[in-house]
């Protein structure tokens, strides 16, 4: 599937399972899809359901989390990563100042090895004991 | 050894769900990892044992298949399932969350319906006297040209009233049927057993969140976890996710404004005065709302005395309507009135709940008080009435005129006795009332637009009303578990469509449920609160004399000391009487408490000990943090040493290197001129016999035969040189 029925498809797709207000949609798409220019495949399709279904473990949740949220694909969320995130989710309306902040606070939060970056067992560390991810971290066709 | 290898594919084919390959790789090391199993798993059966054990592995794989099928038809009938989902998908799982927990009391009433109608009133519906045989069955003589008229019917009175819907239908006979069914002791026993098991369920559930929650540790990632788990990937709905994007905004804001600590400290006396004056105005609201009760009760208590069929429709119902009004209205005044407080959300809800909770307490109660005059009137009455009976009896035995010994039976129709007043069956009734006219108002306002924001925020409250006023009137009504599995029923499919079709976002996220131990805290303690008016009344009033099944006991418990008199064997007996003996019990209760004491020190002294290791992992990390940092350090000083070392290397290199071709420049000058001369230079034999490889350190001083060989020097030097380089990026990469 190519280019733009692709985006026809996928536009149908997620006014069909509600994905089209998901602020992380692009990066969904960009994280399965094997060339890692967003275009799927069935197997990638079939791959981003099965990970993101209710039944789908914990682990497997996490580590395609992680994938998601990482925008520049270096294997860590470093500071920038997060910002892209915290301005997607709100949206641009905290202030810089707040998002550095935000940031900040996260990093140091959760970051254990001292490199300022989180790399994947921080974020699996942190995630590990959140109450909501679980819960708010599925779709349903 | 084949055996390992067969159960490590297995293995490999049942985790293959949770490792983050691609599709495509899977389902290769699927189908491979498949073959290889059936290909081999045959061949482990040896002679006589192969075709058991073919056998065993046919038989387990075919009862895997049973159990994937079971648990697919398991989850198809759980009720409800795709409604949820849809709700789920378009709102969020925080709204879904609400109808999960509505569908979690659905099952419990169903069960508490479930033994009331199979233990109470089928029994007595079908192996009773039936109706018309007995007084207290028939509808009274007075009362029967009405009583089938809908207005009667509605009102719960008529044959509604003289049915196994209520108290009063049920007959004190100790054993019925050819079963020998003890319908007084099932009755007890049954209404005993729903308070157990509605308590025993709602503990169970909060000792699940407890284990599940852990020791709820709230702060110790709070922004990483907002940024990471506050999008809800479930919804669907614009306005939802626009609701959504707000609140997350907010909540950073606030999170942001904790961090920076600007709360103004100044304001601190005016933040307490307000929140002291929004305290008093709400226990002004509930004083006048249980004044306002109260009154009205005492109002239909007097048209009752001047006759019912007076009035109007609302002066009749007026107790119901005004109790509904006022639910639906306060909550909203709190509202407003918390506005005034200024709490961070979460903490404003839970006054919000412990306020309405108090409301409908307060109302229920002040209900109560009222009834209870009622049920004084009633036994008041109750002796008129005994009395009153014997001079009838007396006057129908003199009128057949019949005397001495063998008096003719004497052959009245039931409805023509003079009946007792049967307060409990009153009560039921009152109960019942209660709950329709709830009932109804909720359905009608969810029916009419306008309130819909604010219905949304009551769907938590109704449901925790209804159960109070059902545990409160369960026991003189066997008919309230089923009217509450109806009501919810209805409210599912109600409530789910309004939801749906209205299509309004709710603008507080709040989680309801089961999943948090706040909200089991609240429904146990209106569970106990609201089964006291109940197990009060069993305790202290003595039963109506004529109407149902412990009518002529002194208490109702009695029942259960004829039963053991009487069913048990003797020595039973005994035993209990020994058991209940007070100089038992006091030392058993002692010993509970004692018990309950040590518990709770054992727990909070785990407590402590798991504060204490999260401490200490905290401080270990803090400490990995800074080792690492170290580390990391060294290893960058130690790499520029070794770059340095290198470099300088580099330079004693190239130094020699053009060292050692101004030398062969000069050798070269040097054959030449030689070779003019017609000598053969002998330096180049000589230089040929010599090892290449001369580990000595490259000498400054230059001789004249040694020039070409300083050629190999820098060749043989550079292994020498090269050997610091790598001896130094092993230890690089150790660190």
């Amino acid at each position: 599937m190519r280019g733009n029925d692709l985006k026809q498809a996928w536009q149908r797709m997620y006014t069909m399972i509600g994905k089209e207000e998901n602020p992380f949609r692009d990066r969904i798409v960009e994280t399965f899809s094997e060339d890692g220019l967003g275009n799927l495949s069935f197997n990638d399709f079939v791959d981003m359901f099965s990970a993101l279904c209710e039944t789908s473990p914990r682990e497997l949740k996490t580590i395609y989390a992680f994938k998601i949220y990482d925008f520049n694909r270096d294997s860590f969320i470093c500071k920038e990563d997060l910002r892209k995130t915290l301005n997607k989710l709100t949206k641009g309306d905290l202030t810089p100042e707040e998002v550095t902040l935000v940031c900040d606070k996260s990093i140091e939060e959760a970051d254990l090895d001292g490199d300022s970056k989180l790399s994947f067992s921080d974020f699996e560390n942190m995630i590990s004991k959140a109450p909501d991810f679980l819960s708010n971290f599925h779709v349903r066709i | 050894m084949l055996k390992e290898a067969v159960e490590e594919k297995k293995k490999l084919v049942q985790g293959l769900r949770g490792k983050p390959w691609p599709m495509k790789k899977k389902l290769v090391t699927l189908r491979e990892s498949q073959e290889f199993v059936e290909k081999y798993e045959g061949a482990l059966g040896k002679g006589k044992g192969r075709k058991l054990y073919a056998y065993k592995v046919m038989m387990s794989k075919k009862w895997m298949k049973f159990q994937r099928d079971f648990e697919n038809f398991k989850t198809a009938c759980i009720p409800w399932e795709m409604k949820i989902k849809e709700i789920e998908s378009h709102f969020g799982s925080s709204v879904a969350s609400y109808f999960i927990f509505l569908r979690w009391m659905y099952g419990i009433n169903m069960i508490l319906f479930c033994l009331t109608f199979g233990l109470v009133m089928v029994p007595e519906a079908l192996m009773g006297r039936p109706y018309g045989t007995i007084p207290r069955k028939t509808v009274p003589r007075a009362e029967a040209p009405s009583a089938m008229d809908f207005a009667v019917l509605w009102d719960f009175g008529g044959y509604a009233q003289y049915s196994v819907l209520f108290y009063g239908y049920y007959n004190n006979q100790r054993a019925i049927g050819w079963l020998k069914f003890r319908m007084p002791l099932s009755y007890f026993l049954v209404g005993v057993g729903t308070v157990a098991y509605s308590y025993m369920v709602v503990i169970r559930t909060m000792a699940r969140n407890a284990n599940e929650s852990g020791v709820g540790d709230d702060n110790s990632f709070n922004f990483s976890w907002k940024i990471f788990t506050s999008w809800d990937y479930l919804i669907g709905n614009p306005e939802t996710a626009d609701n959504k994007f707000a609140s997350i905004t907010t909540s950073f804001k606030e999170a942001i404004l904790e961090e920076q600590e600007s709360r103004k400290d100044d304001n601190i006396h005016l933040t307490r005065f307000l929140r002291v004056l929004a305290n008093f105005l709400v226990l002004c609201c509930l004083a006048g709302s249980g004044y306002l009760i109260y009154f009205v009760v005492r109002r239909s208590q007097k048209f009752a005395l001047e006759g019912l069929e007076t009035h109007t429709w609302w002066e009749r119902n007026e107790v119901n309507m005004v109790m509904s009004l006022l639910g639906m209205f306060c909550p909203m005044l709190f509202d407003v009135i918390s506005a005034l407080e200024n709490y961070h959300p979460r903490v404003a809800l839970q006054w919000q709940l412990g306020r309405i909770f108090a409301l409908f307490l307060g109302n229920l109660y002040t209900f109560i008080i009222a009834l209870m005059d009622e049920i004084n009137l009633k036994r008041e009455e109750e002796k008129i009435i005994k009395f009153n009976i014997t001079t009838w009896e007396a006057s129908l035995y003199n009128a057949t005129g019949s005397e001495n010994s063998t008096a003719p039976p004497v052959t009245f129709h039931p409805a023509d006795v003079p009946r007792g007043p049967c307060w409990e069956t009153m009560v039921g009734q009152e109960f019942v009332r209660l709950i329709i006219s709830d009932t109804m108002t909720t359905y009608i306002t969810l029916l009419i637009g306008d309130f819909l924001r604010a219905v949304l925020v009551r769907f938590l409250n109704y449901c925790w009303c209804w159960d109070l006023e059902a545990g409160m009137g369960a026991f003189y009504a066997p008919c309230l578990p089923a009217l509450n599995v109806l009501r919810l029923h209805v409210s599912m499919y109600l409530q789910c469509w309004a939801v749906m079709c209205c299509n309004v976002p709710q603008e507080r996220v709040f989680k309801a449920s089961g999943s948090n131990n706040f909200y089991m805290a609240m429904l146990l303690v209106i569970l106990f609160l609201s089964t006291l008016p109940a197990i009060y009344t069993i305790v202290t009033i003595p039963p109506s004399f004529d109407c149902g099944p412990f009518s002529g006991k002194k208490r109702m418990f009695d029942v259960i000391q004829e039963t053991l008199e009487s069913d048990f064997p003797a020595w039973f007996s005994k035993v209990f009487s020994y058991a209940s003996n007070p100089g038992l019990v006091l030392p058993f209760i002692l010993l509970m408490v004692l018990a309950i004491y040590y518990l709770q020190s054992t727990s909070k002294s785990y407590k402590e000990a798991n504060v204490d290791l999260k401490k200490k992992l905290q401080t270990q990390n803090e400490e990995n943090k800074r080792k690492n940092k170290l580390a990391a350090l060294k290893a960058q000083t130690d790499l520029e040493e070794a770059r340095a070392a290198t470099q300088t290397a580099e330079r004693q290199k190239n130094i020699n290197a053009s060292l050692q071709r101004q030398h062969a420049e000069e050798e070269e000058d040097l054959g030449s001129s030689q070779r003019k001369n017609g000598r053969p230079p002998p330096s180049v034999r000589h230089q040929d016999g010599r090892p290449p490889a001369t580990r000595a350190p490259v000498p400054r001083t230059l001789h004249p035969d040694t020039h070409r060989s300083l050629g190999y020097l820098p060749g043989g030097g550079f292994p020498q040189q090269r050997e610091p380089r790598m001896h130094r990026v092993p230890s690089l990469q150790r660190h």
